[in-house]
């Protein structure tokens, strides 16, 4: 009946777990009363879960983000107060839990954390600078977000039932075939990854689409923003790379499920080729996160310098071509494979030409900030951080990108230390600066300035403090995963990366202050007019938060910074534009098939992972039921009448003729 | 076929108003336009996957393990006839949309019914040839050889059911709404899904079996 499940799959003896497990279901629990309680059910299905708006998708986007960037740092406590104790001595976590940590923080952090934040922001930001009132595909949009949050639940559900895999973030067989992990962690893993795959498939598809395909009326390629040419970027690597990673992950899933020998020790399987394939993805994925945060730093670069993005066309060059050529590095993860010497030198060499590309990037950002009045806000702060933090993490990666000290260093803590210098130092931190320089367009209030500066120097000073003792312990040759160690040089290095995790934690715990406070004192940060910041592209040319239909009038777009100009010229002429006669909008109505396919996506996966066969075949028809549903539906669109447009609009325009009368006369200098 | 050709009149009153010729500039481009390219991009991408098991196919070829190569298990005339049959579905399948362009209801949907048939018949023929192979112990456990040729050829053979589905589904469809702008839509994408999987094979045909069954 119920396939591999039985009462044992819970884990009675281990208590972190169960007792991690019964806290996350208890609050749980207790969110949901609550939301009972309050009424808020009906709000929460109407507003959030069914719609299509891109506003509200990317809003829960970056809320999964950061509650699994919390699970997947519980993780990375763990995992160095493990180490911290473990000298000489087996720690409190046995290597088999040890095993499934680290897997279960790279998965986490890399899918489920760091992706749906990016995408978040993609999925906000986008479609407004576009001037478009919405993406290409509204009800895919929210399918892809609750696709992406079934994987998420599912890896969560394997913290309380039954075990995650203890293969890596990557499940290198043979290690990860039946024989040698013939529980349920690796199975978890594939499926919990194939549906979000799914899902961020579909996200690609759709902002392709939406890029080239839906904007403001003379909004042509070169005026576009730079977050909109990064997103760009990203979103053609999904489409070019998520597959590949879909077809390795399913030779895996016939290898375990149905004897098949892609990459077996017997019948003839090849291992090699599993690490070729998932680099071929796995080299293209840290550009699909990199880019879109390269993206978030020019706008705020050139936002708090009040000037014009420096070197445009050449940033939109180097983005196109790191695109290309991060599709033609990826020997680099298996220096010491042995694939020969002139092989690993066309690779080595491939690799640094990147590290030249993204170095054109960061000599714009600081000719943008060059002569400029720089304001130092905290997306600023997040931006200067990173530019510091991200160069050193470049050049260790031009150094592993040598081939004979890759083979030194391969598979050591100075490649763990590389890569989170290039993740949280470029990623997360653009994660913090867009989240911080895009709320107030999403809620109307500023962030407070005060907890985010507090935020900014711990979490800098956590990571470094966090990261660069591993450079050093990877060089006195300390290998990554290690669930004890024996070695006395290592140590004074290991106990100061965990003394960082406890700076780092400070940073977490200012962020949530933050939030709080922020929305405590929401009326002192209130933001009337739309644009907090003195912006220059069309989001802050809208209401913050912006209506359903983003734009009364399609900006008819003459400039590469669209509304820099607008501000412009209604402070030469002391009006603001003219508008014409309001019309009624149509926008996509609700749909609640996201929601229902995921959820059924949710039961065939767990079905599947358990062997629950019923349950897997129940969960498709049910799916197909849905899809089939949303398929008969009539009427897509409804229609917004043009006096609730002009309504929406009279509002936002009375605050800017105030800001004009205000501040006009200072030259536009909020 | 341009595609103002094949709005429909509320479409083409809308491309008219905004002179939106779908390169970005003018404004936002027309439903038709936005729905059939992001399809070609979904194309792009499933293609993509395929080309994963393709690579894979051509690393593992050789990877006999003692067993079957293919010039022991492939018939050349049940390939052929596999051909015949997807190749034939294919041209119902764009008669379907002329059918569906002239807007006529019989036309269109006779064409749907023989692509689905071909289409079934493709898939039987494919059904028996897996079932041979594997009575004679040429399953996809036999060796990595064959557990790519499984994969590759199954997964072809997977879209190809989903398309039949798709097609019942849209058929029924077709019947009860009659031709909106939508379905329109939908026939359109079906018929590049179509076409795309006729592509797929050649090239299985031709990397798979015929080089293949020359080993
Ligand atoms: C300046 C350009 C960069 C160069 C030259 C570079 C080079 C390298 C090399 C050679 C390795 C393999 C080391 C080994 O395993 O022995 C590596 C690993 C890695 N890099 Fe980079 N890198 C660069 C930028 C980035 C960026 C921007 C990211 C992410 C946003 C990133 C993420 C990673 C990750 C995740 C790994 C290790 C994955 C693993 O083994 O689990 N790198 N890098
Ligand atoms: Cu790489």
């Amino acid at each position: 009946m119920f396939g591999k499940l039985t009462w044992a799959a819970i884990p009675w003896d281990q208590p972190i777990p169960l007792f991690a497990g019964a806290f996350v279901v208890v609050a749980a629990l207790a969110v949901l009363l609550w939301i009972g309680v309050k009424g808020y059910f009906p709000y929460l299905w109407n507003e959030w879960i069914t719609s299509v708006d891109h506003k509200r998708i990317g809003v829960m986007y970056v809320l999964l983000g950061l509650v699994m960037l919390l699970r997947g740092f519980v993780d990375a406590v763990m995992m160095r107060t493990q180490q911290a104790v473990a000298y000489q001595a087996p720690g409190y976590l046995p290597p088999h839990h040890y095993d499934q940590i680290f897997s279960a923080h790279g998965t986490i952090m890399i899918f489920f954390a760091a992706m749906p934040i990016v995408i978040g922001l993609m999925n906000f930001v986008v479609p407004l600078q576009l001037g478009a009132r919405d993406v290409a595909f509204p009800t895919l949009n929210s399918t892809g977000f609750w696709l992406t949050a079934s994987g998420a639940l599912l890896v969560n559900i394997s913290l309380v039932v039954g075990e995650f895999a203890q293969t890596g973030w990557l499940p290198y067989p043979p290690l990860s075939e039946l024989p040698y992990s013939p529980g349920v962690g690796v199975d978890y893993y594939l499926w919990a990854l194939l549906i979000s795959g799914v899902g961020t498939l579909m996200t690609g598809i759709n902002f392709v689409t939406t890029i080239l395909k839906i904007r403001a009326p003379g909004m042509s390629y070169m005026r576009m923003s730079m977050f909109c040419w990064t997103a760009l970027a990203s979103n053609m690597l999904i489409v070019a790379a998520f597959p590949i990673l879909t077809a390795t992950l399913i030779m895996i899933v016939l290898d375990r499920y149905l004897g098949f020998h892609f990459f077996t020790n017997d019948g003839g399987g090849n291992m090699a080729m599993f690490v070729n394939l998932i680099w071929a993805w796995g080299h293209p994925e840290v550009y699909i996160l990199v880019l879109p945060a390269f993206g978030v730093f020019s706008e705020v670069i050139s936002t708090f310098s009040g000037k014009p993005l420096f070197g445009y066309r050449s940033m939109v060059i180097a983005t196109l071509g790191i695109c290309i050529i991060s599709f033609v590095v990826w020997l680099h993860h298996f220096f010491t494979m042995g694939a020969g010497g002139d092989v690993n030198a066309v690779f080595g060499i491939a690799t640094s030409i990147i590290a030249v590309v993204t170095g054109v990037k960061i000599y714009n950002w600081l000719f943008t900030m060059y002569g400029g009045r720089i304001r130092y806000n905290t997306p600023m702060l997040w931006s200067l951080g990173f530019l510091v933090t991200f160069v050193v993490g470049g050049m260790t990666g031009v150094l592993l990108a040598v081939p004979p000290a890759d083979f030194a260093l391969h598979n050591s803590l100075f490649v763990i230390a590389h890569f989170h210098n290039v993740i949280i130092g470029g990623v997360l931190f653009a994660a913090f600066a867009g989240v911080t320089f895009w709320f107030p367009k999403a809620f109307g209030f500023r962030l407070h300035e005060g907890w985010g500066v507090a935020v900014f120097w711990f979490t800098t000073i956590g990571f470094y403090v966090t990261f660069f003792p591993l450079y050093v312990a990877g060089l006195l040759g300390m290998t990554r995963r290690l669930q004890h160690f024996d070695v006395a040089a290592w140590r004074p290095w290991v106990l100061i990366a965990s003394a960082g995790v406890a700076i780092s934690a400070l940073g977490m715990i200012c962020q949530i202050v933050q939030l709080v406070v922020s929305i405590r004192r929401r009326a002192e940060l209130l933001d009337p007019t739309g644009d907090p910041w003195n912006g220059r592209s069309l989001e802050w040319a809208t209401a913050s938060p912006p209506p359903v239909f983003n734009f009364a009038f399609l900006p008819q777009v003459n400039d590469q910074e669209p509304y820099w100009a607008i501000k412009q010229r209604a402070i030469e002429t002391q009006h603001l534009a003219a508008v014409g006669e309001y019309l009624p909008i149509e926008m996509p109505r609700n749909s609640a098939t996201g929601f229902l396919t995921s959820f059924f996506a949710t039961l065939t996966g767990f079905g599947l992972i358990w062997h629950i066969w019923w349950m897997v075949i129940a969960g498709l028809v049910a799916a197909y039921a849905g899809f089939v549903w949303f398929a008969w539906r009539d009427e897509d669109e409804y229609e917004i009448p043009a006096s609730e447009v002009q309504r929406l609009d009279g509002e936002r325009r009375r605050a800017r003729e105030e800001w004009l009368a205000r501040e006009g006369n200072l030259g536009g200098v909020a | 076929m341009t595609a103002t050709a094949i709005l429909t009149p509320s479409e083409g009153a809308a491309l008219a108003i905004h002179g939106a010729p779908g390169h970005g500039e003018g404004g936002p481009a027309s439903k038709f336009v936005v729905v059939s390219y992001g399809f070609w991009i979904f194309l792009l991408s499933d293609i993509v996957m395929f080309a994963g098991f393709f690579a894979a196919h051509a690393v593992l070829q050789n990877a006999i393990d003692g067993g079957p190569a293919g010039s022991a298990l492939f018939h050349r005339n049940t390939v052929a006839l596999e051909t015949a049959c997807l190749l034939l579905s294919s041209f119902a399948c764009g008669l379907s949309w002329a059918g569906a362009s002239a807007r006529r209801m019989a036309w269109t949907q006779s064409a749907l019914f023989v692509t689905g048939l071909l289409g079934a018949g493709f898939l039987a023929l494919e059904a028996r040839e897996f079932a041979e192979m594997i009575g004679a112990g040429a399953g996809p456990q036999r060796s990595a050889f064959l557990s790519s040729f499984f994969a590759l050829v199954g997964c072809h053979g997977a879209h190809v059911s989903v398309g039949l589905l798709w097609l019942a589904t849209m058929m029924a469809q077709l019947r009860i709404k009659g031709f909106r702008a939508q379905i329109q839509r939908r026939l359109l994408c079906f018929n590049l899904f179509w076409h795309m999987l006729d592509i797929v094979w050649v090239a299985i045909f031709t990397l798979v079996y015929l080089l293949g069954g020359a080993r």
